[in-house]
């Protein structure tokens, strides 16, 4: 076989992850065939960067310089942990699985028996017992089959948890999902989970990434939620406080069933550097994906919301809402592309991108892309990078408002309108209080 | 008292403000008439505090104080309010969250402790009941979805929530069909008192058929061209500002 005639030298990142795959890092159990499948498609990839097309606005190659440790478990420490999850808990009802610095931990997971329906397990114990189902729906990436991050999640997966809802099951508790890696050194995690919604079932899914981190940390995590016929998934995510030389990056595969209803939010409050990858897949009829995002930035983050939802079957509706706010320097990316295969006949698809940029150094990239094979369908995009429209701060000025309480009430309205989105009460009230908190201490400054 | 001296005032090099005076007094209902383009809206807009105009000479005293130097919010809390023309739609915001804002920011300003839910509520409801403001309205985002009708009428009952010294309208009576110009201009004959003076701009004589003027003023190419009394409205209905424009020209 013909070797390229230049070979692209290896980063110190590559290179050090690429070994930790090679020397058999004792954690990653199971699943032989698809790690090495992958540790392959990574190594020829190697970290994504300016000249891949779906990377070219996040540079990961020049972010991640060096690769961080995987910690070993044993080094945990769990008062550090409860501490960091005493917040989250107490805002939520949620009946929460923990994965603590890379591992399952069901000691800070909720006690008590799972929801009625629910059964979970931890991705380590599933690919240890070579569970077929499994394996085949971490095998298929949808969409998302080719991304170099993805490869490497693959390939290095640690653990994470699989859960199963059965079919007709109306879960009454929210599920949270909980990644905590904490203190002492730079670390990173691979964690991959599984969400297989019966048919008819439903269910509220809430995945919260790393609640306090004080260490310039790398994730990456995915999530697949398989959702089954005429089953309703409302999904929720969030990157809690992060340093700001952290990097988190996250990709979501969702794989729809027929008349099947998939509802997803995203806050980014704050971040150093944040990739949310989502790939979606319809694949039977009359089903409803809803995807929404709202990003706010300050600083020098920087996060990116890169989309695809592909249509492989007809009469199904798309929709996707993302806004960002971003001061000072900071940088948001939006790239959504929306594919509509030949027999998709009568897809109805709209996606919007909204920015407010209040820095005079952040900057918006906005990249929405329609690829439509079929010939009967209503597809549209919109994207708007904006200021607040000082008419609107004069006319609430002329009422006594200051200009800050002016700003703020523009800024909180914008905020607001997108959190609508968020199905669960419980959640959006706890996103709006994130997001008022952002708010209030841009006034304050 | 408030009182426009020699004012001067510029929007990108073309003058449109040229030496214009004007004194209303405490309780005084002004009305200024004057065609189209002639500056009465910039006018309402300097007053205010609005940032896109450049203000090459003269004072805008309130009560003695120049205000010119003031930013809107102060302006507006010194009891400046102006009743815009195209009051601005705010998706997002609920109209009460609104008027909350403004009147804890008022109170603020005059050094007052904010007001309780309960009383705020009382006092937008009895306000909003005389000018027609259903509660549904008060439910919706600020002015979105509102008619034209709608929008002024929210705009008085900010006035009358906000008791201002002076009163501005520009333009109140624009879009306003017989039934809502009544009521708008009841509304504003309610707010008429010792210590609160008017400036009431407007195209046409009909608006001051409801709120009778003390003083009127004709203005044209950017300064008072004549002041009269309420029968100056009338002729202008006659003749027209042909006159006018030429006397000023």
């Amino acid at each position: 076989m013909n070797k390229p005639f230049f070979q692209r030298q290896r980063t110190e990142a590559e290179a050090a992850l690429i070994d930790r795959f090679d020397q058999g890092d004792r954690r990653l159990v199971g699943a032989c065939d698809l790690r090495a499948a992958a540790m392959r498609r990574f190594a020829e990839a190697g970290l994504p960067n300016r000249r891949v097309e779906s990377w070219h606005y996040t540079d990961l190659r020049s972010a991640m310089r060096t690769a961080a440790l995987v910690r070993a478990p044993e080094t945990a420490t769990l008062p550090g942990a409860r501490e960091c999850l005493a917040k989250p808990l107490a805002q939520t009802s949620a009946h929460r699985f923990v994965i603590f610095n890379g591992s399952f931990n069901a000691d800070l997971s909720s006690e008590g028996p799972l929801p009625e329906g629910v059964s979970a397990t931890s991705l380590a114990a599933a690919l240890g017992a070579g569970d077929q189902d499994v394996l085949a729906a971490l095998g298929d990436s949808g969409p998302g089959e080719g991304d170099a991050v993805v490869a490497l999640n693959t390939a290095l997966m640690q653990d994470g948890v699989v859960i199963r809802i059965a079919p007709g099951v109306k879960v009454e508790r929210p599920l949270s999902i909980f990644n905590i890696i904490s203190g002492g050194f730079a670390q990173a995690t691979f964690l991959r989970s599984l969400v297989i919604v019966g048919a008819g079932a439903s269910v509220v899914l809430d995945e919260i990434t790393g609640v306090s981190v004080p260490d310039a940390t790398q994730s990456n995590e995915a999530l697949t939620v398989v959702v089954g016929d005429g089953a309703r998934v409302d999904y929720s995510a969030q990157v809690a406080e992060q340093h700001e030389k952290a990097v988190a990056l996250h990709s979501l595969f969702v794989m729809m069933g027929a008349n099947a209803i998939f509802n997803g939010f995203c806050l980014t409050p704050t971040a150093g550097l944040v990739r949310r990858q989502i790939f979606a897949r319809l694949e039977g009829e009359h089903s409803t994906i809803s995807l929404g995002g709202l990003s706010l930035l300050r600083g020098r983050q920087h996060a990116d919301t890169t989309l695809v939802v592909e249509h492989a079957v007809p009469n199904c509706v798309s929709r996707e809402l993302f806004r960002h706010i971003l001061d000072d320097e900071s940088t948001g990316v939006f790239q959504g592309k929306v594919i509509v295969r030949q027999h998709a006949q009568k897809t109805d698809g709209g996606m919007k991108s909204q920015t407010l940029v209040l820095g005079e150094d952040a900057s918006m990239n906005n990249k929405p892309e329609l690829e439509i094979f079929a010939d009967d369908v209503v597809c549209g995009h919109g994207a708007t990078v904006g200021q607040l429209d000082k008419n609107q701060i004069f006319y609430l000025q002329a009422r006594g408002l200051s200009r800050g309480e002016a700003e703020s009430l523009l800024l909180d309205a914008f905020a607001s309108e997108a959190l609508e989105l968020v199905a669960d009460e419980e959640i959006r009230t706890r996103f709006q209080t994130q997001a008022s908190d952002w708010l209030a201490a841009r006034s304050g400054r | 008292m408030l009182e426009v001296k020699n004012l001067h005032v510029s929007v990108g090099g073309r003058k449109i403000l040229d030496g214009l005076n004007l004194t209303v007094k405490d309780g005084e209902v002004a009305a200024i008439m004057g065609p189209n383009g002639t500056g009465k809206s910039t006018l309402s807009y300097v007053i205010a505090g609005r940032e896109d105009y450049d203000v090459e000479e003269g004072e805008v005293l309130l009560d003695g104080a120049n205000i010119l130097e003031m930013d809107a919010t102060d302006r507006a809390n010194a009891g400046v309010f102006l009743a815009f023309q195209y009051p601005l739609e705010i998706p997002g915001v609920a109209t009460m969250t609104f008027l909350k804002a403004a009147l804890n920011a008022q109170a603020r300003a005059k050094g007052q402790g904010e007001l309780q839910t309960p009383e705020f509520m009382k006092k937008v409801r009895e306000a909003a009941t005389k000018l027609g403001v259903n509660q549904d309205m008060l439910k919706r985002p600020l002015n979105v979805g509102f008619s034209g009708g709608e929008k002024k009428r929210m705009e008085i009952l900010q006035m009358a929530l906000l008791q201002p010294k002076i009163g501005i309208l520009d333009e109140t009576d624009s879009g306003l069909d017989i039934d809502a110009l009544r009521i708008v201009a009841d509304g504003v004959n309610a707010l008429r008192a010792q210590d609160r003076s008017f400036l009431v701009i407007t195209h046409y004589q009909r608006l001051l058929d409801y709120i009778k003027p003390d003083t009127v003023h004709v203005m044209a190419k950017g300064k008072i061209a004549r002041t009269g009394g309420p029968e100056l409205a009338l002729e202008l209905e006659k003749s027209g500002y042909a006159a006018f424009t030429g006397e000023a020209a």
